[in-house]
C-alpha cells in the first residue's frame, strides 16, 4: 500500500517527523518498503516569474524570455511553448536540476544560437501529468523564488506491506489507527459530509445468498454530475499509484484506499428491474470492467439485476453497468462478501483485484452503513444529486469474539514485563473492549484475532518488541551431546570422500525434462508436476545421473577439458499410499579428458569404465558397505554401455551401485560427444550397522601383525576366453583359507602362446606363515591345492 | 733401495695418470698384489738379517703405505667423477609439470548444512529431515493455513496431479516447516532440532531459483518464550559469521503457523558492492536486511502436531541458506549454485578436509 504523508495526516494528528513515522511503522509491523519523496526529484526547479517575451531572431515557434528567478538579474531562456509570455508564472528548471520524466540534467546551452539558462517546464516533463500542450502556470500568488517542491506542497509517499492478517490496515484510516495506539499521535474523527436523504430507495436491494453475501447496503442518489475529481483527492490517488479517471470512480477508490472499503456505482439507467446478490448459475458468463469475460459456477456469487449478472461480488465490477461521464443516476453498492468464498472465486477465475485482496481477508463489518454514509455524502459534496433513504438488506457478521486473557501470558510467550495497565491501554486504543476480568472483546474489523496468543502479539508489537531481552536457551551440563543419525553420518563422510577423491560437489535441479526422465528410469509411474516452471523442469528426478550429465554437457559446450562430479541427493519415486519414496543416492559423472596430452603421457586419456568402478568401490568403502563381499553382475541399465557396465550387489538382488560408460545411444540424445563413465550409489540399499553406543562400542576387535613374513607365489593359467577374472580370484583365495591371504591379478594376456578361444591370468598369491615358517613341502601342497581350484574352472596351469 | 724408489716413483706416476678404476686396478696389483713389486719387497725382509732389516722394513712399509694412500685418493677421486658423469646424464628439467592430481570440492550449500549442524548441535538441537515430496495437509493445513488462507496463494506452489490415499493433493514442500510437524508427531516435546533442505516455489528470476535451500529451526518445551528465540538467532549468527557485533532487529509480521510473528533483519554494512554483517542497522553507512521468519509457534500448529499447547510452547524460524552462504562466502549469483560448472565450484567450493569444527572455527576462510 501507498500513500502520502498528507494523506496520513488527514488522519492522524501527529507532530511526529517522517523518520519516526518509518520508524514506528516498522516497529509495529506495518514493514515500510519503500519510501519516496518527490520533493527529491524536484530539487532545482523553483518559482519564476516571465518579464518579457520576444521572438526568437531564427526560429519561429521559439521564444526568448527574461525570467525573474527570485534572485540576482533575470536570466534568459529560450522556450517553445505557446502559451510562454510576459507577466505569467511558471516552473524553470535552472542548470543541474534533472527532469524527472527523462532523467536529463539540464545544461546552460545555446538553442538556435541564442543562450538558455535553464528551462521552463510542462506538467509532462515534472512527471506531474500528461499535459504538455504549453507550460505549467502557476497562480499570481505563487511567490517567486521559492522551491517549486514547496509550492507544490509535494508530499513522501510511503509504501507499506500489510501481512495478510491485517485487512484493516488496508487503508490509511486503519494504518493511523495503527500509529495513533503506538503513541505517534491522535487518530482524528471521520469527517462524514452531511446530506438530506429523502424518500425510499425506488430500487428493490437485496441478497439472495446470504452465505456469499450476507449483507448488501445501497441507495440511489440521482441527478449527479461526474467529472474530474478535485484536486486534493487526484493527489491523494496518485500518491497511491491510482489513476485519476472520474470523480465517481475515484470515490469509490478512495473509500477503498482510505478506509480499507470497497465498493460500487452502477450507472441506474442501465439496471433493470432489482438489483440483488445471488448464486452465480454455472456455465453463466459474465463481461468484467478489464474487458475480459469470466465464466462462473454456483459456488460463487454475483450482483445481478432481473436482466443481467452485473459483477462479480467481491471481486470485479461488469462492465456494462459502470459509470460513464454522462451518468445522471446512480445505485450504491457496499457489500459484505463472504473472505472464503471470495478467495476460492478469486483463485477459480485467477483474478486478483484490489476488491478481493480486501475481501477475502475479511473487511470491517461495523463500516457498510457508515461507509455507505461517507460514499453518499462525499457524492453529494463533490457531484450534487440527490440521494434516497438508504437499504440495508441483510446483515453483515456481528458477532464478536470474547477472548479470557492472561496477562501473565505476555511474559510467557513474549517474554517482556509490561504492565496490566499498559496493556489495557494498547488494547482499548486499538478498539478492544477489555473489561475488568480480562475478558477482552475483539473489534469485528480484527477476524485475524484467534486467541490470547494474538493479543500477546497485540501487546508486544506496540509495547516494542525491541524491548524484548534475550534469553539463554537452557543447555545441558557439560560437552554437547553429538546429535547426527546413523544417515547424516553417512552422507557427510560419503561427501567428504567423494570430494577428496577428486570430485566436484555439484547441486542440481530436482526436476528434469520428461523424456530425459523417462529415459533414465524402467518404471513410468514418475512424479510430474501439474504446474512446471518449464517443459525442462516437469519430472522428478528418478536417477542423479541425467542431471549431472545435463551440467558436464553445459561445460563441455563452454569448453571445459574435464567434468568430474557428484551429487548427493535424492531420486523420487511414487511410494506406499500415494505417499513419496524418496532415497538417498550418490551420482558420479567423470567426462571429458581424464589427463590432458601431456609431454610426460603424449595423448589425452579419456575416462573408463574402470575408473567408474575405482569410483564406484572407493565411495562404497567410505559408506560402510561391505565391498570385500559384493559381486559384480551385469544390468547397470539401458542408459549404459551393455558390454563396459556393471552392478555391484550383495546378494544377487541388492544392487548397491552401478557404474561403467554411458550408452552412445544416451551421450546422443544428450548431444555429448563420449566417453563419459557414470556411478550410482544407492544408499538405501546399503545395509545399515547395527546402532551401538557407548564406550564399549569403540573399542575394535583385538589384532597384532603376524612375526612371520609373507611370501607370495605367482600362478599363471591359461582359462577360457569368457572366464571373468573375479571368478578365477575367488576360487583361488577360497582353495586355502588358513594360509591365503590375498590374490591379486597381476596380468591378463591374449595373443602369441595362447591359443584361440582362451586367454593368460597370472595371479600373485599371498601366504602368510603363522607359527613358523613355511616347509617346502607345505609350499607344494597349497601350490597344488590353488591349482587344482582353478582347474575346475577349467583353467590350466601354464609351464 | 734406489730400485725401489724408482718403481715407486713409476707407480705414483701410473696412478696418477689412470683415466678409470680399470687402469688404477692394475697398478694396485702390479704393487700391492701378491706378486706385486712391494710385496715382493716384503718378502726380501725374510732373508735379511735383523740389522738390514730394521734398516730396510721401515723403508719399504713407507713405501707400501706411499702407494696404497695414492691408490685410494685417486680410487675416490675416479669415483666421485664417474657419479658426477652419471648425474649430469641423469639430470631432467624439474621447471615440467607433475602429473595433475584433481583436487576435489564441497558445494558451498552442504559446506553451510555441516556449518549449521555443527553449531545447533551445541545448543542441543538436533537435525531432521522430511520428504520433498509433500501433502497439502503437512505442507499447509497442520500450519495453520487451511485451503481457503490467503497465504497459501502466496507460496507459488508447485503441485502433482496426484492425491494421497487421504485425498491430500501432493506438492513439493514450499517451506522446510513441514519437517516440524512430522517431528513434533514422531518426537513430542521437548524438542529441539533444525531441518535443512530443499524447498521449491514456481518463482524463476534473477534472485529466485525454483529450488533453493531452507533451515528451519525448532524449540518446543514448557516455557520457552521470544527472548530465546532472539537469543538463539543471536547466538547463532555470531558463532556463523564468527563476529560478536551482530545486530538482530525484531519485526512484528506474521505467518498463519506462528503467533506472535516476528521478522528478523540484521544489521549491514556495504563495502564496495559485497554486504558485510555487523553493526546495528540505524548506525551511519549501515541498514537492516532480512533474514527470515520466525515467531512462537501457534498453539494450533501443536495441536494438529499432537502436542499439548496448554503445557509446551517454543519458537520456531526459518532461514535461506543460499542467502546465508552468499552473505558469508561472497557469492552474488544465486543460479549458479545449481550449474554445476567446475570453475565456479573450484573456486566457491571447500576442501574435504575443511570439516567444520567448534574448535577450529565453523568457517573457512580463503
Amino acid at each position: 500500500m501507498k500513500f502520502s504523508l498528507t494523506w496520513l495526516k488527514d488522519h492522524l494528528e501527529t507532530e511526529a517527523s517522517l523518520q519516526e513515522i518509518i520508524d514506528a511503522l516498522n516497529a509495529i509491523g506495518l514493514e515500510v518498503e519503500g519510501v519516496e519523496d518527490p520533493s527529491e526529484l524536484l530539487a532545482g526547479f523553483r518559482v519564476a516569474y516571465v518579464l518579457t517575451a520576444a521572438k526568437h531572431p531564427d526560429a519561429d515557434k521559439l521564444q526568448v524570455l527574461s525570467v525573474d528567478t527570485g534572485e540576482g538579474d533575470p536570466v534568459q531562456v529560450v522556450c517553445g511553448a505557446p502559451n510562454a509570455r510576459a507577466g505569467m508564472k511558471g516552473v524553470l528548471g535552472l542548470p543541474g536540476a534533472v527532469v524527472p520524466s527523462n532523467g536529463m540534467e539540464l545544461r546552460k546551452a545555446a538553442i538556435r544560437g541564442v543562450e538558455s539558462t535553464g528551462m521552463m517546464c510542462s506538467a509532462r516533463e515534472l512527471d506531474l501529468g500528461e499535459d504538455h500542450d504549453g507550460i505549467i502556470e502557476l497562480p499570481e500568488d505563487a511567490s517567486v523564488g521559492h522551491s517549486f517542491a514547496d509550492f507544490q506542497a509535494s508530499s513522501p509517499i510511503i509504501e507499506v506491506a500489510i501481512t495478510p492478517n491485517r485487512p484493516d490496515c488496508m487503508g490509511v484510516y486503519g494504518i493511523a489507527r495503527d500509529l495513533a495506539a503506538a503513541g505517534l499521535g491522535t487518530l482524528k474523527p471521520i469527517a462524514l459530509p452531511k446530506f438530506e436523504a429523502s424518500g425510499a430507495c425506488p430500487v428493490d436491494i437485496r441478497t439472495d445468498d446470504a452465505k456469499g453475501c450476507p449483507a448488501f447496503f445501497g441507495r440511489v442518489i440521482k441527478d449527479v454530475k461526474n467529472g474530474p475529481s478535485p484536486d486534493w483527492m487526484q493527489a491523494r490517488l496518485k500518491s497511491a499509484g491510482q489513476k485519476p479517471i472520474s470523480l465517481l470512480v475515484d470515490l469509490t477508490n478512495y473509500l477503498m484506499l482510505a478506509f480499507g472499503r470497497p465498493s460500487h456505482v452502477y450507472d441506474l439507467a442501465k439496471l433493470e428491474g432489482a438489483i440483488f446478490a445471488r448464486s452465480a448459475v454455472a456455465g453463466e458468463e459474465v463481461l468484467a470492467l478489464n474487458e475480459k469475460t469470466y465464466t462462473l459456477d454456483e459456488t460463487m456469487t454475483v450482483i445481478a439485476d432481473d436482466a443481467k449478472v452485473l459483477g462479480i461480488g467481491g471481486i470485479m465490477g461488469g462492465e456494462d453497468t459502470g459509470v460513464q461521464d454522462d451518468t445522471k443516476d446512480v445505485l450504491l453498492e457496499i457489500a459484505y462478501f463472504d473472505p472464503a468464498r471470495s478467495g476460492v472465486t478469486g483463485r477459480k477465475l485467477g483474478l486478483a483485484t484490489d476488491a478481493r485482496t480486501r475481501f477475502e481477508r475479511g473487511v470491517d463489518p461495523e463500516f457498510l452503513g457508515q461507509g455507505l454514509d461517507l460514499l453518499t455524502g462525499l457524492i453529494t459534496q463533490l457531484a450534487g444529486g440527490s440521494p434516497s433513504e438508504a437499504v440495508h438488506a441483510g446483515s453483515p457478521p456481528s458477532e464478536a469474539k470474547v477472548v479470557a486473557f492472561d496477562t501473565a501470558l505476555t511474559k510467557r510467550l513474549g517474554g517482556v514485563d509490561v504492565s496490566d495497565d499498559e496493556q489495557r491501554t494498547i488494547l482499548t486504543s486499538l478498539g478492544f473492549e477489555v473489561a475488568g476480568d480480562w475478558q477482552v472483546t475483539c473489534p469485528l474489523r480484527r477476524n485475524d484475532i484467534e486467541g490470547p496468543a494474538d493479543l500477546v502479539e497485540e501487546v508486544v508489537r506496540i509495547h516494542g518488541l525491541d524491548k524484548v531481552e534475550s534469553v539463554p536457551l537452557p543447555r545441558v551440563d557439560g560437552v554437547a551431546r553429538p546429535t547426527a543419525s546413523p544417515q547424516q553420518m553417512l552422507e557427510r563422510k560419503l561427501r567428504r570422500a567423494a570430494a577428496g577423491s577428486g570430485l566436484d560437489e555439484a547441486i542440481t535441479w530436482s526436476f528434469l525434462p520428461e523424456d530425459v526422465a523417462e529415459h533414465f528410469t524402467a518404471t513410468d509411474d514418475l512424479w510430474k508436476l501439474s504446474n512446471p516452471i518449464s517443459e525442462d523442469m516437469k519430472v522428478m528426478r528418478p536417477s542423479l545421473v541425467p542431471g549431472l550429465l545435463l551440467a558436464a554437457k553445459r561445460n563441455a559446450d563452454r569448453g571445459a577439458g574435464a567434468t568430474r562430479v557428484f551429487e548427493l541427493g535424492r531420486r523420487y519415486f511414487k511410494g506406499k499410499g500415494g505417499a513419496s519414496d524418496e532415497r538417498a543416492t550418490l551420482g558420479v559423472v567423470l567426462a571429458g579428458e581424464k589427463t590432458a596430452r601431456g609431454w610426460a603421457n603424449g595423448k589425452a586419456v579419456s575416462f573408463d569404465a574402470y575408473d567408474a568402478k575405482a569410483a564406484a568401490l572407493t565411495l562404497l568403502e567410505a559408506a560402510g558397505a561391505p565391498t570385500a563381499r559384493l559381486m559384480v553382475m551385469g544390468e547397470a541399465g539401458d542408459q549404459f554401455h551393455p558390454g563396459q557396465s556393471a552392478t555391484l550387489r550383495l546378494g544377487p538382488k541388492n544392487v548397491l551401485a552401478r557404474f561403467g560408460m554411458v550408452h552412445p545411444a544416451t551421450l546422443k540424445a544428450f548431444d555429448m560427444d563420449g566417453p563419459v563413465a557414470a556411478v550410482e550409489l544407492f544408499l538405501d540399499a546399503i545395509p545399515a550397522k547395527k546402532a551401538s553406543r557407548g564406550p564399549a562400542s569403540f573399542a575394535r576387535p583385538s589384532f597384532t601383525p603376524p612375526a612371520l613374513q609373507a611370501v607370495t607365489r605367482d600362478f599363471a593359467f591359461l582359462v577360457p576366453a569368457d572366464l571373468a577374472a573375479e571368478d578365477l580370484l575367488k576360487s583361488v583365495r577360497g582353495s586355502d583359507k588358513v594360509n591365503i591371504t590375498a590374490a591379486r591379478v597381476f596380468d591378463v594376456f591374449t595373443g602369441e602362446g595362447v591359443p584361440d578361444g582362451q586367454k593368460s591370468i597370472a595371479i600373485e598369491v599371498t601366504l602368510q606363515p603363522q607359527e613358523k615358517s613355511f616347509k617346502d613341502k607345505e609350499l607344494k601342497a597349497i601350490a597344488d591345492t590353488v591349482v587344482g581350484a582353478a582347474t575346475k574352472l577349467g583353467a590350466e596351469l601354464r609351464g | 733401495m734406489t730400485e725401489l724408489t724408482d718403481q715407486k716413483q713409476a707407480a705414483l706416476a701410473a696412478i696418477s695418470a689412470a683415466t678409470n678404476l680399470d687402469a688404477l686396478e692394475e697398478q694396485r696389483v702390479g704393487a700391492l698384489g701378491k706378486k706385486g713389486w712391494v710385496s715382493l719387497a716384503l718378502k726380501t725382509l725374510g732373508q735379511m738379517s735383523p740389522d738390514e732389516r730394521k734398516e730396510a722394513a721401515p723403508a719399504i712399509q713407507a713405501v707400501r703405505g706411499e702407494v696404497a694412500e695414492a691408490i685410494d685418493a685417486k680410487k675416490a677421486e675416479l669415483e666421485t667423477a664417474a657419479l658426477e658423469a652419471q648425474f649430469a646424464s641423469e639430470t631432467i628439467d624439474l621447471t615440467l609439470p607433475a602429473p595433475d592430481q584433481p583436487k576435489g570440492s564441497i558445494h558451498p550449500v552442504s559446506q553451510v548444512m555441516d556449518e549449521l549442524a555443527e553449531i545447533f548441535a551445541d545448543l542441543g538441537f538436533s537435525v531432521a529431515t522430511g520428504p520433498e515430496i509433500e501433502d497439502d495437509w503437512h505442507n499447509f493445513t497442520a500450519l495453520n493455513m487451511d485451503e481457503s488462507h490467503p497465504a497459501r496463494a502466496m507460496h507459488d506452489t508447485f503441485y502433482f496431479p496426484d492425491k494421497a490415499e487421504d485425498g491430500a493433493s501432493m506438492l513439493l514442500r514450499t517451506h522446510t516447516s513441514p519437517v516440524q510437524i512430522r517431528s513434533m508427531k514422531a518426537q513430542g516435546a521437548p524438542i529441539r532440532l533444525i531441518a535443512p533442505g530443499r524447498v521449491y516455489r514456481s518463482d524463476s528470476d534473477a534472485t529466485h531459483t525454483p529450488m533453493f535451500h531452507q533451515v528451519e529451526g525448532l524449540v518446543v518445551d514448557e516455557d520457552i518464550h521470544l527472548g530465546h528465540l532472539k537469543w538463539t538467532l543471536e547466538t547463532f549468527f555470531k558463532a556463523f559469521f564468527e563476529r560478536e557485533d551482530i545486530v538482530l532487529r525484531l519485526r512484528p509480521s506474521y505467518f498463519p503457523f506462528t503467533e506472535p510473528s516476528v521478522e528478523v533483519d540484521v544489521g549491514y554494512s556495504n563495502e564496495g558492492d559485497r554486504r558485510v554483517v555487523g553493526g546495528h542497522g540505524d548506525a551511519p553507512g549501515h541498514d537492516w536486511m532480512e533474514l527470515g521468519g520466525s515467531g512462537m509457534v501457534n498453539a494450533r500448529v501443536l495441536e494438529f502436531a499432537g502436542i499439548d499447547a496448554d503445557k509446551y510452547q517454543g519458537f520456531a524460524f526459518g532461514l535461506g541458506i543460499d542467502r546465508i552462504a552468499m552473505l558469508k562466502y561472497g557469492m552474488n549469483d544465486l543460479r549458479a549454485f545449481f550449474d554445476g560448472d567446475p570453475r565456479w565450484l573450484n573456486h566457491y567450493g571447500f576442501s574435504p578436509y575443511d570439516q567444520p569444527t567448534l574448535s577450529a572455527g565453523v568457517g573457512v576462510r580463503p
